[in-house]
């Protein structure tokens, strides 16, 4: 079944065009990949899904439903989440509070409860120090939850944001570039985690620099240069496609 | 409420108790007058605390705030409505118990509004304007929204000064106490000092208790990921300006009380109350005390309102605040509470011990 | 209206718009090469024209103004290299609140020097009553001194950032700094000089001023708003955009007088400034996308 439909999306910025007439689509349960040279347009495009910025034209579909029109907290609290490549964590929050505002959006205690604290919001508390517990000993780092998030290396502080992605209880998962700025042994942690999070049921859109990562845990892959989608494949295929070759000959061997 | 802040208030309710003591046996129960308006401007400068503190929005016009709040219970509870007795609005709202008839100090007959409904209109009315200020300033950042918001204190500020049932330049006096429940009344009557510290710190302390039940649980998590990443907090589903809009709202209802209370315990306000030094002592006030903490803002406001409220600091008032200001952002921009010297006395005495927490530099 | 008031509420509009608009132009220097908002931009004003009236007891006016712009460059120098040159990175936050400090300071020594008279430099032709005539309208020779000053003010300021290699650096400090340093300029420098020359044309549009609007202590406030009002309206960091938007708050605020009442004029202009920040953050001038990636 088809979870995200992206059909002739175009965003301009200013006379650049950053994402140029992309269509692609994600069947629910797989892990895809969106790969290209630098300056491809590929962070575009995960901020037009996210809802960070909206695109020129072009519809976005999730569950069938558009969603190109919604601000990003709509978008969140209908099942996509997402990391960000320059990680984002809350500053001045521990790894374990940072988790916990991803619940923020499968809660409901609002200012007046909270304030009074109102019995019922003392279970709603505790459903959310748990899950996300849970979550950061899914992602395997519970013996850190009490640290300042932003003191914490910087593969666990990954860690920590996709904790507080999955917190949010999404059935998209975006990932932002997850392997960059890791050393190899980080890499394959954060790969195992990926399919981890694959096996739960959630469908993963991931862009990445790291080929060996792409190639070993993705099921398609997406190739975008210059805002253009170039090619759209399996892994094996995409290895063997002339244009995406000489597109990464170009770029980085050259 | 965990363990740390239950320990804390107590601590607070301690020291409140122990201060009225303290004046008690040395004699010096003067000192409480000035300790009963701090603990109304306190009640401002914590609200300001998790607007700025927690969200991580300025604002420089929450003495606009505490003006409207102050000056429309002023307005309602000292005009005279005698001459407009015979209007049917008048005659309504007399009939429903919402007007209270007394003398003035010349045996004339007064009727004006009872303090609990001139409240009550006074909140609303910050409510809304708060919320209708809110919704586009807060969609400003940093520069801008420091602008807009000084730009709002200043026009409630002229609208003041130019405006008859406000008094203009003198400001409005003979405002009646406020009477709370019956036997307990916020007044300046000198028999009643002892009876309005205790009003004033109470009201404090279940304000204290209101922000950090908020700012411990699921909003305040919301408000701080807001201060830390906003782009983060809105893909992770927090509705950032409906929450930064919240936030503005509540502070400013805080200060609107702050306001009124203090207005009725003073017996009257001035315009200089809703001058823009206000607002700038209102921020450097919580800015000095460390922001993300409503207690470090709560000392340093009880501690700087003290000297200047007895004139300690002379006419170097406003400078002194000037300098203290620009010491403590360019010295210790977290505040002197978290000045290195305090965190090394922490890892000393490990019972107090905190982890470091690196604060966020960059808005 | 007659055409002798309409030209009479006109001109006040330009004098007191041309004023808005150096002092926006003084936010924008610093801006530009900063990316800071001077809260303290109006105490300048203040100052300049303050210390050219203390010199003036003693020296010809032409000198004492000289010496007067001389000595708010050097306070404005200061300020930088106390305040500002030193802190790495510091937040947006930090800035407003160590530079809207900077303003109280000043002001207050200002209350103590100078107390809380109104005060004035003599009129620099004549006298208040003397006035010349232009198109059916008596005008006081000190608006058109205003006017010539400020509008020789801003075409020097043109020439200075196209033509000099001084201007040039700055301009290229506000492109880009850390390329700007790359290429060997000592951006530090720039932003020495940044506040300086905004102090400078501060100090010398509080002198021009002084015998019309008068100085005094507290001034600086009201006239830090209006120029923020300006250097927003006109997009901010665009200085020419910033005095045409000058001169349109100050004759928008002329002619409000016809319409309301003298104390709400302040209300008005501040009023202007919320609308714009709401429905054109960017400026009437500006263009969105550009101030998108400008870092407020």
């Amino acid at each position: 079944m088809e979870l995200l439909e992206v059909k002739n999306l175009n965003r301009y910025f200013g006379g650049l065009q950053a994402v140029a007439d992309v269509s692609f689509n994600v069947q629910e349960g797989m892990i895809k990949a969106v790969i290209g040279p630098n300056g491809a347009g590929k962070t575009t495009l995960f901020n037009l899904i996210a809802g960070n910025v909206p695109p020129s034209s072009g519809t976005i579909m999730f569950h069938s439903d558009s969603i190109h029109k919604l601000p990003t907290h709509q978008i969140a609290r209908l099942g996509i989440s997402r990391t960000f490549q320059n990680i984002k964590l809350f500053r001045g929050m521990t790894a374990l509070e940072n988790v916990m505002v991803g619940r923020h959006v499968r809660t409901k205690a609002g200012f007046m409860a909270s304030m009074l604290k109102l019995p019922w919001t003392h279970r709603e508390e505790k459903e959310i120090l748990e899950k996300s517990m849970e979550l950061l000993k899914f992602v395997g780092i519970a013996e850190y939850h009490d640290v300042d998030a932003y003191s914490l290396s910087f593969g666990q502080q990954r860690a920590v944001e996709m904790a507080r992605a999955l917190a949010t209880n999404p059935s998209l998962l975006l990932l932002d570039e997850p392997a960059a700025g890791l050393n190899t042994h980080e890499t394959l942690e954060i790969a195992k985690l990926i399919t981890k999070v694959r096996d739960l049921g959630i469908t993963v859109l991931l862009v990445e620099h790291d080929m060996s990562l792409v190639m070993d845990i993705s099921e398609e892959i997406v190739v975008l240069s210059f805002g253009q989608k170039i090619a759209e494949d399996t892994p094996t295929a995409i290895q063997k496609n002339k244009e995406v070759i000489q597109i990464y000959l170009g770029e980085e061997d050259a | 409420m965990n363990k740390k802040n239950i320990i804390h208030l107590a601590c607070f309710t301690g020291i409140v108790i122990l201060v009225q003591l303290l004046t008690q046996w040395t004699d010096t129960a003067y000192y409480l007058t000035q300790l009963t308006m701090i603990a109304y401007y306190s009640l401002l400068i914590i609200g300001l605390c998790t607007l700025m503190g927690y969200a991580g929005q300025i604002s420089l016009g929450h003495a606009g705030f505490f003006g409207i709040g102050g000056y429309i219970s002023a307005a309602l509870t000292s005009h005279n409505l005698i001459p407009y007795q015979e209007n049917t609005l008048v005659k309504m709202l007399n009939n429903n118990g919402f007007l209270v008839g007394r003398e003035d100090l010349y045996g004339e007959a007064l009727l004006s509004f009872h303090p609990w409904p001139a409240c009550i209109i006074a909140i609303s009315f910050t409510f809304i304007t708060a919320f209708i200020i809110g919704i586009p300033v807060l969609k400003l950042k940093g520069h801008y929204l420091a602008m807009a918001t000084l730009g709002f204190g200043i026009i409630i500020y002229r609208v003041v000064l130019a405006t008859e049932v406000f008094g203009e330049a003198d400001g409005l006096s003979e405002v009646p106490g406020f009477q709370l429940l019956p036997g307990l009344v916020v007044s300046g009557d000198f028999g009643a000092r002892v009876e309005n510290y205790y009003i004033a710190w109470s009201l404090v302390l279940i304000g204290i208790v209101l922000l950090l039940n908020l700012t411990n649980s699921r909003v305040g998590r919301a408000l701080r990921s807001i201060h830390g990443s906003e782009e983060a907090a809105e893909a992770m589903g927090v509705n950032t300006a409906r929450y930064k809009l919240y936030i503005f709202v509540l502070s400013a209802v805080f200060a609107a009380l702050a306001g009124i209370f203090l207005t009725h315990y003073n017996g009257g306000i001035g315009p200089s109350e809703t001058g823009i030094l206000k607002s700038v002592r209102y921020v450097a006030i919580v800015a000095i005390g460390g922001m993300a903490n409503i207690w470090g803002p709560l000392i340093m406001g009880v501690i700087l309102n003290f000297m200047s409220l007895r004139g300690m600091l002379g006419t170097y008032d406003d400078a002194v605040f000037g300098v203290i200001l620009i010491l403590v952002m360019l010295f210790a921009p977290h505040g002197i509470l978290r000045l290195n010297i305090w965190e090394k006395c922490r890892t000393i005495f490990p019972l107090t011990a905190s982890k470091p927490t690196r604060l966020k530099e960059n808005q | 209206m007659t055409t002798a008031l309409f030209f009479q509420y006109l001109f006040a509009g330009i004098t007191y718009g041309i004023l808005y608009a150096i002092v926006a132009i003084g936010f924008n220097i610093i801006y530009n090469t900063t990316g800071i908002i001077n809260f303290a931009q109006g105490e300048f004003v203040m100052l300049g024209g303050m210390i050219a009236i203390s010199l003036n007891t003693f020296l010809p006016l032409p000198l004492a103004i000289l010496l007067s712009v001389i000595i708010t460059m050097l306070i404005g120098a200061a300020i930088e290299m106390f305040f500002i040159r030193w802190l790495e990175g510091p937040s947006v936050l930090r800035m407003i609140i160590i530079t809207i400090g900077i303003s109280i300071l000043i002001r207050e020594f200002a209350l103590h020097i100078w107390g809380e008279n109104v005060r004035a430099l003599p009129y620099f032709q004549g006298n208040e009553i003397s006035s010349v005539n232009i198109w059916g309208t008596n005008l006081s020779p000190q608006v058109l001194w205003v006017i010539g000053t400020c509008s020789v003010m801003v075409a020097c300021l043109s020439i200075f950032f196209k033509f000099t290699s001084l201007g040039r650096e700055m301009r290229a400090c506000s492109a880009n700094r850390v390329a700007a340093t790359l290429c060997g300029i000592n951006t530090k420098n720039m932003v020495t000089f940044s506040f300086m020359l905004s102090a400078g044309i501060g100090a010398l549009a509080g002198c021009v001023m002084s015998p019309i609007t008068y100085t005094q202590y507290d001034g600086g406030t009201g006239l830090a708003i209006k120029g923020f009002t300006v250097a927003i309206l006109g997009g901010l960091g665009n200085s020419m955009a910033a005095v045409a938007a000058g001169l349109l708050l100050g004759i928008i605020e002329a002619f409000s007088i016809s319409v309301v009442p003298l104390a709400f004029q302040d209300a008005i202009s501040i009023s202007i400034l919320l609308l714009i920040l709401f429905i054109r953050p960017n400026g009437i001038f500006g263009r969105s996308d550009i101030a998108r990636l400008k870092e407020f």
